[in-house]
């Protein structure tokens, strides 16, 4: 099962590297990892998205606890939570296709940032499903560069990661 | 008062206590052994190989409740030392790593002798600082020791750039740490504990299972009173020898791939299971699916959260201190009402005597000297109480087996990595931290030439070890796997053109013996261990070269899958 893990980190240097080398070396799946500082310039948070079993998940949090500079960990999909990535596509955007890919863009709720005679560059937040399916949406072939930030999520309502 | 970082170095380390460091000298850790070479508090011990270094470290620690400290140079004085890093972690084993670094303006620039220490030592070590400013090496250093000793233990390295070594500023060094994002749990949780007591006084066939953790958070009383006062029979990791009696009659032996049959099938028909510190490693269940075939609830007593349910599903699982722990325990089975089940237990006792019954580590002693009599000789001459190195391989499991360990930190072996080369660093090592004991390395002809230049520090400090070589001939363990499991085709383990181990330990200006009858044995060792008591002693034992170790479990087979020699 896919699961968000959000983890608050001492903000030193070799912190992130301690994260991702620990899921490299026991063979944990990363999805997507995003990772910068907090509103304390002392602690940086991350977000990792990893599939596992529960088993493994269980594993994945009690390694990472371990973690000289890891201070918390939590699994944000044991409970509501909210997500979201950002991409940027920069699509081909001439002749018929310059309005439909601006109506499109109109209809997932992105911006167009960018415009050249040829090209746009279309910003897009939202769950990856959206994004995916914003993909899908549009024409393929139109595609000439995408960028996504990767999934950072934060817990609903009284759920809080602080120190 | 301002001092250089070397000056700090030096005085955190005696803030610490430390009396000795082991180490080896080089180009950018030379501030540091100026200041070394101005003091006489600490006694430095030169050895011949990095690895070395950090192996004597951590049997420094593994024999004494004192904490191992090595030193080596930048980049290949690293890179030496990963090995022996990577052995200390493996085995959790408290100890604190100073490595020199290029000065900072020249790191990243492939400069001589650099390497990323922190890079490449990150996953063997429970935590590495590189220091990139003086006014924090203090701090650092404090964290380091903290940080090693507490929870479950294990190395920290703190690399120091050659110029922080050289530049000054005032010197406090901290009385006490705090650390926001590390915490660890002593007490048990009392709750967890009630329910593990509860299923202690249910159970109709309970088995004690006890590993390191025993060891290092130095349990060993608590856990014979725990265990003497249930009466439930208890079995012991290769780690976990010495924490029980070897000689009661309780303890069932090691369990595992080479352990005992009664051990084995304790372990695999038990319906209730007290494992304390120890991680249910694939040398020790053989396959988690054959073990879970046979229910039984699983009590579970570590440190670490992250053993807990990693290849067995735990029932009772309890985060805490071992001894903290056992405390409890025993608190609340003197306040329970109610008793262990004493028919069911007689019952269990009975089928346990009848597998004991099988005189699993018997052997014939033939012409030939066989190396499980050599190490029952051993015991005999030293009285079961030398400190014991080992090396990795056949002789290690014999060791293991015939050597009955009654006190704790007297068995000193590489289990978790399984480093060839560790034994005769490590018995120098615990002759250093038992300055008076008796120190016995076992060995193989293979494992000692991994770092017998060694045999230059032993003179140097005149160590009496008595190195004991049950020479084969063979890599021994990869040759009775060739033989079992490979049909018979010894792929690269015979080990052509040895030296003269005689000869070369006497050019090392030790004492070299060579036995070849089994009538010589005895006779052999109460000469190395009387008359030459106070020298080194290498004793080349010419074993029998297709002897092997049984009962044994194929890799990946389960527990009550013994292959005994009888079968053969």
């Amino acid at each position: 099962m896919r699961h968000i893990i959000s983890i608050l980190l001492e903000n030193e240097s070799g912190a992130l590297s301690r994260v991702s080398g620990l899921f490299s070396a026991r063979g944990y799946n990363i999805e997507s990892l995003t990772v910068a500082p907090t509103e304390d310039p002392s602690l940086s948070r991350m977000t990792v998205v990893s599939v596992g079993s529960d088993d493994i998940i269980e594993q994945i949090t009690k390694q990472l606890n371990k973690l000289i500079d890891v201070v918390k960990v939590v699994d944000l999909s044991e409970a509501a939570h909210l997500e979201r990535e950002l991409m940027l596509v920069k699509v081909r955007a001439t002749g018929k296709d310059r309005e439909e890919m601006k109506r499109v863009a109109d209809i997932f709720r992105g911006r167009i940032i960018d415009v050249t005679e040829s090209t746009y560059v279309i910003e897009l937040t939202g769950n990856t499903g959206k994004l995916d399916a914003f993909l899908g949406a549009i024409d393929t072939s139109l595609i000439l560069e995408t960028v996504r930030t990767g999934v950072c999520g934060i817990g609903r309502g009284d759920r809080i990661l602080k120190v | 008062m301002q001092l250089t970082g070397a000056e700090i170095v030096i005085r955190c380390l005696q803030e610490e206590k430390v009396e000795h460091v082991f180490g080896y000298p080089g180009g950018s850790v030379l501030f540091i052994y100026d200041e070394l070479f101005k003091q006489d508090q600490i006694k430095h011990v030169l050895v011949r190989h990095e690895q070395a270094a950090v192996h004597a470290a951590d049997a420094y620690s593994r024999s004494s409740q004192k904490i191992g400290v090595c030193l080596v140079t930048s980049g290949p004085g690293v890179t030496n030392a990963v090995t022996g890093i990577a052995t200390a972690y493996m085995d959790s084993v408290p100890m604190v790593v100073l490595t020199s670094q290029v000065p900072t303006a020249y790191i990243g620039q492939d400069a001589f002798q650099e390497a990323d220490t922190v890079g490449i030592t990150r996953p063997c070590v429970k935590h590495n600082f590189l220091v990139k400013d003086v006014r924090d090496l203090a701090a650092t250093i404090k964290k380091a020791f903290f940080l090693a000793k507490t929870g479950r233990p294990g190395p920290v390295l703190v690399d120091i750039p050659k110029d922080i070594t050289n530049q000054k500023c005032e010197f406090v060094y901290p009385k006490t740490i705090a650390m926001r994002s590390y915490n660890p749990i002593v007490k048990g949780h009392s709750g967890q504990i009630k329910k593990a007591v509860q299923l202690l006084l249910d159970a109709k066939r309970p088995m004690i299972y006890t590993g390191g953790g025993v060891i290092l958070s130095d349990a060993a009383d608590k856990l014979t009173k725990l265990v003497r006062m249930l009466g439930f029979p208890i079995t012991q990791t290769l780690m976990g020898l010495g924490g029980y009696p070897g000689t009661d009659r309780q303890h069932l032996g090691m369990l595992g791939m080479h352990g005992t049959y009664e051990a084995n099938m304790a372990m695999q028909h038990c319906d209730v299971l007290l494992a304390i510190g120890a991680r249910f490693d694939d040398r020790v269940i053989g396959s988690p699916g054959h073990f879970s075939e046979v229910p039984r609830k699983i009590v579970h007593v570590d440190i670490d959260p992250s053993s807990i349910s990693k290849r067995v599903k735990v029932d009772v699982p309890i985060v805490g201190n071992v001894p903290d722990v056992l405390d409890e325990i025993v608190k609340q089975l003197e306040a329970a009402e109610a008793k262990p089940d004493a028919k069911s237990l007689a019952a269990w006792w009975k089928d346990i005597e009848e597998w004991r019954g099988r005189n699993c580590l018997r052997y014939k002693q033939g012409d030939l000297i066989m190396p499980q009599y050599v190490v029952e000789k051993l015991y005999e001459v030293t009285g079961g109480d030398a400190f014991v190195a080992s090396d990795v391989g056949q002789h290690q499991m014999w060791a293991a087996q015939y050597y009955k360990f009654d006190k704790p930190r007297r068995w000193i072996n590489s289990g978790g990595l399984g480093t060839m080369g560790f034994g005769l660093p490590a018995a120098m090592g615990a002759r250093f931290a038992n300055p008076k004991a008796t120190v016995a390395c076992i060995t193989g002809e293979g494992s000692v030439q991994m770092n017998i230049q060694e045999l230059s520090t032993c003179k140097q400090f005149r160590l009496p070890i008595k190195i004991i070589c049950l020479n084969n001939g063979y890599l021994g363990m990869v040759r009775q796997w060739q033989e079992m499991f490979h049909g018979n085709r010894y792929s690269e383990s015979y080990v052509d053109a040895l030296p003269d181990f005689v000869k070369l330990a006497e050019a090392y200006g030790h004492v070299g013996m060579r036995i070849d009858k089994p009538a010589d044995v005895e006779g052999a060792f109460k000469e190395a261990f009387v008359k030459h008591k106070n020298e080194l002693v290498f004793m080349d034992f010419r074993t029998n070269p297709t002897a092997n170790v049984f009962p044994m479990i194929a890799a990946g087979r389960g527990l009550s899958e013994m292959i005994l020699a009888e079968d053969l």
